[in-house]
């Protein structure tokens, strides 16, 4: 038997081996690696960034590609599924970069898959993107405290996030008391839940209470109780926006009426239809508004409407914006080298892209841009006000 | 009123109405086992395709709540029919974890298969007018009403079923003997189908309240919920209907109050160390009893 199917095995494993080989020796093409979350607790994220990305990549191919040393080369895109899972995603990471040879990677997008992504990104010295990550530990060396070489991202930070919602909250609400509802299991909205209610009450204001759900959780009955009972004048719900849908519509049949408060996380137009009314006149923080759009936002969301059909989110912005911050690198950069592609990206000082104007400074990841608060009215997320740095 | 005294009882609403979805699903669990002595995991799933119907005759054919309650009911029953039919009666015969290693891959295939058709989660239509009343500070809604009174219900029915009627009888004379029961004239395959389609369909009932409550479904939401309720199953006493029922509500009040008490981080490792306590004290469950092994 096993005399069998070993000759069997080697002559398929070196079958593998020579295809692989020939695909790599013919590489005409520059291929930038996308992790994205196709399938899991957010689609909807993950079709957006997906979208958003083929479109830059059409984009860029339908001008030529990008010319390198007088010679163009067209971008190839390998996609990547992550089921919205941090496993899954330090899976997609290795296999980009050591058997598709990425030049670069984009995304995930959600911190939960971007933080151990960017891990096995920084260990093998490859640029990783993450449009949508705003997890401090996303661009941070957790060891030395320090920025990590290799991961940036188009997005602000949850702690900028935190304070410019407290602030919010205290400041335009006239919000004393505060009710916190957040997902420990998930990074983003354990550290927006922080990093708000410290800056909330170094402002004066007071947390009554602080509760906690765990992802995949549909009953929230026993912690809105307890809300209800701290009788706040405002709720902050850093949580995606499917749990959003299930808290909003449990909370308003509990009798809670107060308005909500949320973070980036809320922003797909999925939260319209899965909240079924229940967050009318509540606002969130967010990268970019449809309703203040520069002209290069304005070009953008014309061609992602036309292309698909709908209005691109903030997933889908920041994606483009990363694949523009990304071909702007390999366009200056010398060599198709990846330690010279993150070079050039670090030095990148004023890059005009859909969610503001970027650029990256000292070495760090994360670009100084600004933030905007919006409302929900309807079926349309309405501009309030901007927040800057 | 006291202010504590209508916290109190407004939370032990809510494990009342968590344990009654909790029981829904355990029945199913409880009654495959007392009949075949296997675990059916993929039970959860098919309280996952129950809320999935009832997305389905709601928001596409526009069906109001009755209709959908029953409709879910019959497909989900059928359902679990052509699931014992199909992978499990061939093999009756074969080892246990034969069955039930099936049992998982079912469960998987209900997944994947609801996945293929719906990767996005689905928001569920109001099919209830939403009432809520309000006494002496104590807040009710008509969900909570209805989910509470149609499950004892359905569960005072089943007693029935199990306990008064003919077909009951025989359920309850085959899980008690295998070789000599088909002896007497009794159609053992027939008894085993029904009992899969009460089961099955106690679960489409569970998933359409469950949808009703939680209004956004997604294919993995019957993994968690299956593994409570087997639990659920489990302490009651696995096989005994109204342990089970006891075991819902006993998970359905720690959870809520675990939350109530603590900060809601520690919900699942205190409600899960409390059952494995208990495990502990009764092995056999709160109504369990140990089988003796014939020789």
């Amino acid at each position: 038997m096993n005399k069998i199917i070993h000759p069997l095995l080697i002559s398929l494993l070196s079958a593998t081996f020579l295809a692989s080989c020939g695909d790599s020796t013919k590489q005409e093409t520059i291929k930038v690696g996308l992790i994205v979350e196709l399938t899991g607790d957010m689609p909807a994220v993950g079709a957006s960034s997906k979208n958003a990305a083929e479109l830059a990549v059409n984009e860029v191919n339908s001008t030529g590609g990008i010319t390198l040393n007088g010679k163009a080369y067209p971008v190839e895109l390998v996609i990547e599924d992550n089921a919205s899972k941090a496993d899954q995603s330090v899976a997609a990471a290795n296999k980009l970069i050591s058997q598709d040879n990425v030049v670069a990677i984009v995304g995930p997008n959600a911190s939960l898959g971007a933080i151990p992504a960017a891990e096995i990104a920084e260990y093998n010295k490859t640029l990783l993107i993450t449009p949508w990550s705003t997890n401090p530990k996303t661009t941070l060396d957790t060891t030395t405290g320090k920025p990590k070489s290799y991961v940036f991202r188009a997005c602000y930070t949850d702690p900028f996030e935190g304070r410019v919602l407290a602030r919010f909250a205290l400041e335009k609400l006239a919000a004393k008391k505060v009710a916190i509802l957040y997902d420990v299991a998930s990074e983003a909205p354990k550290s927006q839940a922080d990093l708000f209610r410290v800056t909330f009450e170094e402002l004066g204001g007071k947390t009554v209470a602080f509760e906690t759900y765990t992802a995949g959780d549909r009953d929230f009955s026993a912690q809105l109780t307890k809300i209800k009972n701290a009788n706040p004048d405002i709720i902050f719900l850093p949580a995606y926006y499917n749990d959003v849908g299930l808290i909003a519509q449990q909370a308003r049949r509990a009798g809670i009426n107060q308005p909500l408060l949320g973070s980036d996380a809320w922003s797909s137009p999925e939260l319209i239809k899965l909240s079924g009314g229940t967050v009318e006149g509540d606002y969130f923080a967010n990268h970019y508004a449809t309703d203040i759009a520069t002209p290069t936002a304005k070009k953008f969301i014309e061609t992602y409407n036309k292309q698909y059909g709908n209005t691109p989110d903030d997933v889908a912005a920041l994606t483009y914006d990363s694949m523009g911050l990304l071909f702007e690198a390999l366009k200056k950069s010398p060599t198709l080298e990846r330690q010279a592609i993150r070079d050039t990206l670090a030095t990148i000082s004023n890059y005009n892209g859909v969610t503001g104007d970027i650029k990256f400074t000292g070495g760090s990841g994360d670009p100084v841009k600004s933030a905007v608060i919006m409302q929900i009215k309807g079926d349309k997320f309405v501009w309030v006000m901007n927040a800057a740095p | 009123m006291s202010e504590g005294i209508i916290y109190w009882l407004q939370q032990a609403l809510n494990a009342l109405q968590l344990g009654s979805i909790y029981a829904l699903i355990a029945l199913g669990y409880t009654m495959v086992y007392g009949i075949l002595t296997m675990i059916n995991f993929a039970h959860g799933d098919v309280f996952m395709i129950g809320a999935f119907f009832c997305f389905l005759l709601s928001s596409t054919l526009n069906l109001t709540f009755v209709p959908t309650l029953l409709l879910t009911m019959i497909g989900t029953a059928i359902l679990g029919v052509l699931i014992e039919r199909l992978a499990y009666k061939p093999l009756r015969q074969a080892p246990r974890v034969s069955a039930i290693i099936t049992a998982l891959g079912v469960g998987m295939f209900l997944e994947n298969f609801t996945l293929a058709l719906a990767p996005y989660p689905k928001h569920i239509p109001m099919l209830l007018e939403n009432v809520t009343w309000n006494f002496y500070g104590i807040t009710l809604s008509s969900i909570q009403l209805v989910i509470i009174s149609l499950s004892l219900g359905l569960m005072l029915l089943l007693d029935y079923i199990v306990q008064r009627t003919t077909i009951g009888m025989a359920m309850r004379a085959i899980s008690w003997d295998k070789t000599f029961v088909p002896l007497m004239g009794i159609p053992v395959d027939f008894i085993i189908s029904i009992t899969f389609a009460i089961g099955a369909g106690l679960a489409g009932a569970a998933g359409t309240m469950y949808a009703l409550a939680y209004p956004v479904i997604d294919p993995y939401m019957g993994i968690m919920v299956g593994w409570k309720a087997f639990i659920c199953a489990v302490v009651g006493g696995i096989g005994n209907i109204r342990g089970a029922m006891a075991g819902a509500f006993i998970l359905g009040t720690v959870e809520i109050m675990v939350v109530a008490f603590f900060p809601s981080t520690f919900r699942d490792f205190v409600a899960f160390t409390l059952l494995m306590v208990l495990i502990m004290v009764r092995p056999y469950g709160i109504l369990g009893k140990p089988r003796i092994q014939k020789v």
